[in-house]
């Protein structure tokens, strides 16, 4: 039936986890910008934003166990989403 | 015959269900909110360039620990809606019921460290149009208007967020929502993951990066 959403449970204790890893990476960011080291904070706050963005993604939003054309759609406006903000920041960091 | 009716009108309404194509329609929509907010982060990323230094120094202006605090609150929030999916699976009515309402009240307490926040900077004379931000220079005046701009975009998604969880909350009490029909839960829990996906970039490209 098209209603049935028998598939994939998480636990509690894997949400936990996936939480302790969100905020261990928060505190790895905030600790790393922290440090003066010029570019390298931008890079690797976005580095570290964007890691979490993909844990949230496939494990609170369910992407890893669910139906994967929400997978597949995700990732396509993700990469469109990309290409935007690298042709925006091409330009602009060529002038 | 009330009841007849209702549970008539309960089938009838059972009939047209489609939880995949509800599903699909969130993302969707979700998928609309990734771009507004990406464009924003455009806008962001384009002036930052242009005004490096101001928008170094007009950072500094931000709490660290208050950004650091908030940041945590949504990241719990998003496990508890994650966790009340799962006891809504097992069937747990009750501590469904816990978890939709931890999420309601870590919102809550969101929405009050913005509001001390925000407050602090209209107590300095610092808010869109106020005389002060008129007298910024150009880059300090970008990063006020799109910091309160995007954090009050964000607030607002909040607000929404959770008017959709206290829906939620009302309808997994009269058994509406529950282990054999909870797709209104799962789409609430999407959009609130969507709040917390979008306060993971706020957070950093506004109080961390310099």
């Amino acid at each position: 039936m098209s209603n049935d959403n028998s598939s994939h449970i998480s636990g509690y204790k894997d949400h936990l986890f996936v939480l302790a890893i969100l905020i261990t990476f928060t505190v790895i960011t905030v600790a790393i910008t922290s440090v003066e080291l010029n570019a390298f904070n931008t890079v690797a706050a976005l580095l570290i934003a964007t890691c979490k963005a993909a844990i949230v993604l496939l494990y609170f939003m369910h992407l890893k166990f669910d139906n994967k054309i929400y997978l597949l759609m995700t990732i396509f406006v993700i990469v469109i989403l990309g290409a935007v903000i690298g042709v925006t920041l091409f330009d602009y960091l060529d002038q | 015959m009330e009841t007849a009716i209702n549970a008539h009108q309960e089938t009838h309404h059972d009939l047209h269900r489609d939880d995949h194509a509800s599903k699909l329609g969130m993302w969707l929509f979700i998928f609309t909110e990734i771009l507004l907010f990406g464009g924003l982060f455009v806008v962001y990323s384009v002036y930052r360039t242009k005004h490096h230094v101001a928008f170094h120094l007009a950072h500094e202006e931000l709490s660290i620990a208050m950004g650091l605090i908030n940041t945590i609150i949504l990241l719990v929030s998003s496990a508890t809606v994650a966790m009340s999916i799962t006891a809504i699976q097992r069937g747990n009515k009750k501590h469904a019921m816990y978890f939709v309402a931890a999420t309601i009240l870590l919102a809550l307490v969101f929405l009050i460290n913005k509001y001390f926040e925000w407050g602090a900077k209209f107590e300095h004379g610092m808010y869109p149009g106020s005389d002060l931000m008129q007298m910024l220079s150009n880059g300090d005046m970008l990063f006020f208007s799109l910091y309160f701009f995007m954090t009050g975009l964000h607030g607002l998604h909040i607000v929404v967020g959770m008017t959709l969880l206290i829906i939620t909350l009302v309808k997994i009490k009269k058994d509406l929502v529950r282990s054999d029909k909870y797709a209104l839960l799962e789409n609430s829990g999407l959009y609130w993951h969507l709040v917390d996906l979008i306060w993971i970039f706020l957070f950093p490209l506004f109080y961390l990066i310099h």
